[in-house]
C-alpha cells in the first residue's frame, strides 16, 4: 500500500492543488518535449508518405494544394507493392533479424544462466564483461568483424595457415556476415533480460523439482525455461525490433544483394533524395513492427504493475 | 475508572464518517472514533482491515473519500503531511540513508525552522530518551535493527507532536528484542506524555501494549473497547475469534429471567445457561462463546450448571498450560486449556479419556449475529 | 549437476571469447607496422600518430564529445523528471501515451527516428524558422530525445526500488515536496543519475544512423567520419582510434568498479561493527 499508487479523490483542497501544480509541472516538461521531438515527427513521415516527390527545397508537395484543396496520394505505397525490391527487403530483414535473434537466444540463454549460477562474488563482474562491450563504439565493434571475415582477414589467413583450406573462404559481403554482425552487437541486450528472469528465480525451485524426483534437464525444462520466459520474450524483442531496421551492419559487412529495409530506406532518402517513398517505406516499416513494439510495451507496464 | 469513561472529557482526535474509496474497494469504510489525550489507541486486525490506510489518513497521505479527521478541535482533513502536528514511525522507519543519526533527527526540526540552538538541544535530548546518545555520528546502515527503531521514534519524537503514528513498530524486530521494546515504547509514552496510536496485527502486542483497542474488520470498527472488554465480553463471532480462541454452540434463547439466559443448543441436546443482561426475545438465534481457559477439565462428573461429557482426542503439552481438544457425543470439537497445578503423583487427564467439561453460567458470553 | 556445470561453464567461455575476440584484434592490429590490417609485420604506433595528425577526426571527435555532454546534461534533466513522472505519480491523464513515448525509443530502429527527426525540423524550419539550417543544435535535440528515454528507465526503475516511505516520512517531518525531492530523493538515487549520464553521454558518441540523418553540412560527428572511412576498407588509424576508446572505456569501468567495490567494503565493515555493538 504504497503512496503511489494513491488514485486522485473527488474532493478538493489546498493541498491537492499545490501538488497538481508541483507534479503538472514535473510531467509536462518531458512529456511536451517528447510529444514535439518523438510523436509529431511520425505525423509529419506519415504526411510526407502521402505526398509526391518534386524537385524543389523541401523536395515533396505540400498535403494542401494553394486552393486549399487536399493532394494525398497512396502512389508511394502502390509503388512498394509494385517494385519487388521493396519486399523482398521486408522479407529479407524479418528473416535476418529473426535468425540473428534466434542465434542470440542460443548463445545468451546459456551465458545468463551461467552468470546467474557463478558464485555471488564473480556474478557482478561477469555481469560487467557482458555490459563493457556496449559502452564501447558500436560502429567500431561491426568494424572488427570486417578485418575478421575478409578474405585476407584473421580467419581466412588462420585456416591457410593450418592448411584447412588453401583458397579464402567469402564470408564478408554475405548474409551470414551479418547474422554474426548482428548477433556479436546486441548479444548484450538479450543477456541481460534473461539474466534478470533467471536471477530471480529461486535455485531452490530447480533443487525441489530434482528432489521429487526430475532430472536435471528435465528440471529445466519444466521448471526453469517456462519461468524464464518473460526474460526470452524481452530480450527477443530487444533485439528483433531494432535489427529489422538495422542499417550499419549490412552495409558495412552485407554484400550488394543482401538487401535489408533501413538500408533501402537510406539509399531511397540520400541516393535518390526521395523523400516520399523513404517515408512510405517507414511507415511501412512501422506497421511491420506494430505488434512487436506494442508487445514490449504491454510487457514493460506489466512489469511496473507486478 | 480510567479517565476517557468521563463523560465530560473532551475526545482528543475524533474520526466522523471516514471512507477511502480505492476505485470501487472500500478501504476504510465509516470509521467514526473517538481518542483522547494521552491514549496509547491500537488499530488491530488482520492484512487488508484498513487499519494502515486509516492511520495514513491520519498522517496525511492519503484523502478520505468522505468524512472528516479532527484534531485538538480543528480540522485537519485536507491538510497536508507536512503541516499536520502529527508525526508516523513507518514500518520500515524510513530512515533517511544518507544522512548521520543526528542529521535524521535534526531534520524535522530544521524544517520547522528552529534555532541552530535549540535544535542541537533537542535532538541531544531525545537521543537521551532513547539512549543513542553516542551513537549520534552514524549512519542507519551502521545500527542495528533495534538501534534504528529508537531513531526513527527519536525523529518523531523530538517534534513534540501532539499526536504519534506507529505503523507495526515491533514488527521487524525479534521476538527477544519486540518484548524488551514494547515496555521502552510505553515507558517513554508515559515519560513524554504525547497521545500514541499504533497499528499492529499481532494481538498480544495491543493487548499488553494498550488503554484501548479498535478491532478492524473488512475497513469497519468491530468493536472498540479496553483490552479486558475486548477480551471478555467480544460483541462478535469476528472480535471473539480474533482475540485468543474460542468456543461457540450455536442455539436459540428459550428462557431468559433475572439477568440469566438458557439457551438450548441442539447440537449437545441440551441447554447452555449464560449470565447477560442483554434483552433478547425468546427464539432468536445467539452463539454461546466459551473460552478455553474459563472451561474445566475432569474425570468426574462437575456440579457446575453448563456440563458435557466428551472423549480427549488431542492433548498439547505447553509447559505452564496443557491443551485439549475433547470430541463431544454429537461429534463437535471444544477447545480447553488447564493450568498445570496438579502434583505429578496424580494421573491426569490422558488421550482418550471420558471426560466431563463445566462452565459457570459467567464464564461464557451470549453473541447475536 | 556436475555436467551442467561444465556445460555452463564452456558456453560462458565461448560467450566471452565471441564478445572480447573481435576487440582483441582491434587493439593487436592496432600495433601493427603494416598498412594490410590483418597481416602481422611488426610493433609500431604509427597510426596513433597518423590518428593525431588527422584534422577531420580530432574535430569530429571534440565535436562529438561537445555533444555528448550538452546531451547527457539534458537528458538527464528531462530523463530524471519522466522517471519521477512515471514512478511517483500514480495515475494521470495521458499516463500510457507517456509511458509507451518514454518505452519506444529504446527499441525504435534507428532510420526510422533519423528519418521523422529530420522531417520535423525541415518542417518546422518551413514554419516558424526554427531551427535554421541542420547541424550541432538539431544533432543534440535528436540525441537528447532518445537518450532521455534511457535516463527515464533507469531513474524509474531506481525509484520504484526506493522505498517511498521515506520520501513520506520527510513530508510527514515538515518538508514541503519540492524539498523532499530535493534533499531527500535526489541524494538517494544520485548514483542512477551518474549512471543514466554516463549511458547517454555514450548512446550520443556512439550514433551514427540519426546523426547522419539530421546533421548539416559541417558537422560531421565521429561516427559518421569514421563510417565513410571504413566504407572503403579497414584502415589502421581506425584500429587505432578503436583501442584508445576501448581503453578509457576500460579504464573508466575499472575505477568505478573499485570505487563501488570501496565503498562495498566499507558498509560491510559498518555492519559488523554495529553487530559487535549489540552483543
Amino acid at each position: 500500500m504504497s503512496g503511489a499508487a494513491s488514485e486522485e479523490p473527488s474532493g478538493s483542497g489546498r493541498r491537492r492543488a499545490f501538488w497538481l501544480s508541483g507534479r503538472g509541472l514535473v510531467s509536462s516538461i518531458p512529456y511536451l518535449w517528447l510529444l514535439l521531438f518523438f510523436l509529431l515527427p511520425f505525423a509529419i513521415v506519415l504526411k510526407i508518405s502521402l505526398a509526391e516527390p518534386i524537385i524543389a527545397q523541401p523536395p515533396f508537395t505540400p498535403l494542401f494544394g494553394p486552393d486549399g484543396s487536399l493532394q494525398a496520394t497512396i502512389d508511394n505505397f502502390l509503388f512498394l507493392l509494385e517494385d519487388s525490391l521493396y519486399i523482398v527487403a521486408y522479407l529479407n530483414s524479418l528473416k535476418i533479424a529473426g535468425i540473428s535473434t534466434l542465434l542470440c537466444l542460443l548463445i545468451g540463454y546459456p551465458m545468463a544462466y551461467g552468470i546467474a549460477r557463478s558464485p555471488r562474488a564473480i556474478r557482478n563482474i561477469l555481469l560487467l564483461l557482458v555490459i563493457l562491450p556496449f559502452w564501447t563504439s558500436f560502429l567500431l565493434r561491426v568494424y572488427a568483424w570486417m578485418g575478421i571475415l575478409r578474405n585476407n582477414g584473421l580467419i581466412n589467413n588462420l585456416l591457410m595457415w593450418l592448411g584447412v583450406i588453401d583458397q579464402p573462404i567469402q564470408m564478408m559481403n554475405s548474409d551470414f556476415a551479418i547474422y554474426i554482425g548482428i548477433t556479436y552487437s546486441y548479444l548484450p541486450f538479450m543477456i541481460l533480460p534473461l539474466y534478470a528472469a533467471l536471477e530471480r528465480l529461486s535455485p531452490d525451485l530447480v533443487e525441489a523439482a530434482e528432489d521429487l524426483g526430475c532430472r536435471p534437464w528435465k528440471a529445466f525444462l519444466t521448471i526453469t525455461l517456462p519461468l524464464s520466459v518473460p526474460g526470452i520474450i524481452a530480450g527477443s524483442l530487444l533485439v528483433f525490433i531494432p535489427a529489422v531496421g538495422e542499417f550499419v551492419i549490412p552495409s558495412l559487412l552485407g554484400g550488394p544483394d543482401s538487401l535489408m529495409i533501413g538500408r533501402v530506406l537510406w539509399d531511397e532518402f540520400f541516393g535518390n533524395r526521395d523523400w516520399p517513398v523513404a517515408s512510405a517505406v517507414a511507415i511501412a516499416l512501422l506497421l511491420v513492427l506494430v505488434i512487436p513494439i506494442m508487445l514490449f510495451q504491454r510487457m514493460n507496464l506489466r512489469r511496473e504493475g507486478a | 475508572m480510567t479517565k476517557w469513561r468521563k463523560p465530560d472529557e473532551v475526545p482528543f482526535l475524533r474520526l466522523e464518517g471516514v471512507v477511502k474509496r480505492f476505485g470501487d474497494f472500500a478501504a476504510v469504510d465509516g470509521v467514526s472514533l473517538d481518542i483522547y489525550r494521552k491514549e496509547l489507541f491500537c488499530l488491530l486486525g488482520g492484512s487488508g482491515c484498513g487499519k494502515t490506510t486509516l492511520l495514513r489518513m491520519l498522517a496525511g497521505f492519503e484523502q478520505p473519500t468522505a468524512g472528516r479527521i479532527y484534531l485538538d478541535g480543528a480540522d485537519i482533513t485536507e491538510a497536508p503531511p507536512y503541516e499536520r502536528p502529527i508525526n508516523m514511525m513507518f514500518q520500515s522507519y524510513a530512515l533517511f540513508p544518507h544522512m548521520s543519526v543526528e542529521s535524521n533527527v535534526a531534520f524535522g526540526l530544521k524544517q520547522d525552522g528552529v534555532a541552530r540552538v535549540e535544535i542541537r538541544r533537542r535532538v541531544a535530548e531525545a537521543l537521551e530518551l532513547v539512549q543513542l546518545g553516542p551513537l549520534a555520528k552514524r549512519r542507519p546502515h551502521q545500527l542495528s535493527g533495534g538501534q534504528r527503531q529508537r531513531v526513527a521514534l527519536a525523529r518523531c519524537l523530538v517534534k513534540r507532536p501532539k499526536l504519534l503514528l506507529l505503523d507495526e513498530p515491533l514488527a521487524a524486530l525479534d521476538k527477544k528484542l519486540r518484548e524488551h521494546t514494547q515496555f521502552e515504547l510505553m515507558n517513554i509514552q508515559e515519560e513524554v506524555g504525547i497521545t500514541f496510536i499504533v497499528v499492529t496485527h499481532d494481538q498480544e502486542e495491543a493487548m499488553s501494549l494498550s488503554t484501548r483497542i479498535a478491532v478492524m474488520d473488512r475497513g469497519q470498527i468491530a468493536q472498540v473497547g479496553t483490552p479486558t472488554e475486548i477480551y471478555e465480553y467480544p460483541k462478535s463471532r469476528f472480535t471473539a475469534n480474533f482475540i485468543g480462541s474460542i468456543n461457540f454452540f450455536d442455539g436459540k434463547v428459550a428462557r431468559s429471567e433475572e439477568g440469566e439466559l438458557t439457551v438450548t443448543v441442539p447440537d449437545l441436546g441440551r441447554d447452555l445457561h449464560v449470565r447477560s443482561t442483554r434483552q433478547l426475545a425468546i427464539g432468536s438465534d445467539v452463539s454461546v462463546a466459551v473460552r478455553p481457559e474459563k472451561i474445566v477439565i475432569s474425570r468426574d462428573p462437575l456440579d457446575l450448571p453448563n456440563s458435557v461429557r466428551g472423549k480427549v482426542r488431542d492433548l498439547g503439552y505447553l509447559g505452564s498450560v496443557s491443551v485439549y481438544r475433547v470430541e463431544l457425543e454429537n461429534g463437535a470439537l471444544i477447545k480447553v486449556s488447564a493450568a498445570n497445578t496438579r502434583h505429578s503423583a496424580e494421573r491426569e487427564v490422558d488421550w482418550d479419556d471420558e471426560v466431563y467439561l463445566g462452565w459457570r453460567a459467567t464464564s461464557a458470553v451470549v453473541l447475536t449475529e | 549437476m556436475r555436467r551442467r556445470n561444465w556445460f555452463l561453464f564452456s558456453a560462458l567461455c565461448f560467450g566471452f571469447a565471441f564478445l572480447y575476440g573481435p576487440i582483441l584484434s582491434l587493439i593487436v592490429y592496432s600495433f601493427n607496422e603494416s598498412r594490410l590490417v590483418t597481416v602481422w609485420s611488426g610493433f609500431s604506433t604509427r597510426w596513433y600518430g597518423e590518428l593525431f595528425r588527422d584534422p577531420q577526426i580530432i574535430d569530429a571527435a571534440l565535436l562529438s564529445l561537445r555533444i555528448a555532454a550538452v546531451n547527457a546534461t539534458f537528458a538527464v534533466a528531462l530523463g530524471t523528471l519522466a522517471g519521477l513522472a512515471v514512478a511517483r505519480f500514480g495515475r494521470f491523464r495521458g499516463r500510457t501515451l507517456f509511458t509507451g513515448m518514454i518505452a519506444a525509443p529504446l527499441v525504435m530502429p534507428e532510420v526510422i527516428t533519423g528519418l521523422s527527426l529530420l522531417l520535423l525540423f525541415v518542417t518546422l524550419e518551413a514554419a516558424v524558422g526554427w531551427p535554421s539550417g541542420r547541424g550541432v543544435t538539431t544533432i543534440t535535440i535528436a540525441h537528447i530525445t532518445f537518450s532521455m528515454a534511457y535516463v527515464a528507465v533507469i531513474v524509474q526503475s531506481r525509484l520504484s526500488t526506493m522505498d517511498a516511505s521515506v520520501e513520506e516520512a520527510a513530508l510527514d517531518l515538515g518538508a514541503r515536496p519540492w524539498k523532499v525531492f530535493l534533499v531527500i530523493t535526489l541524494p538517494i538515487i544520485a548514483p542512477a543519475l551518474v549512471a543514466g549520464w554516463l549511458l547517454a553521454f555514450t548512446l550520443s558518441l556512439d550514433d551514427l544512423v540519426i546523426a547522419s540523418f539530421v546533421s548539416g553540412p559541417g558537422a560531421s560527428t565521429l561516427p559518421m567520419v569514421v563510417f565513410s572511412k571504413v566504407r572503403l576498407g579497414v584502415s589502421p588509424d581506425v584500429n587505432a582510434l578503436a583501442t584508445i576508446i576501448v581503453g578509457v572505456v576500460t579504464l573508466a569501468v575499472i575505477v568505478s568498479g573499485w570505487l563501488m567495490i570501496r565503498s562495498e567494503r566499507r558498509r560491510e565493515r559498518d555492519v559488523q561493527a554495529a553487530l559487535a555493538d549489540r552483543s
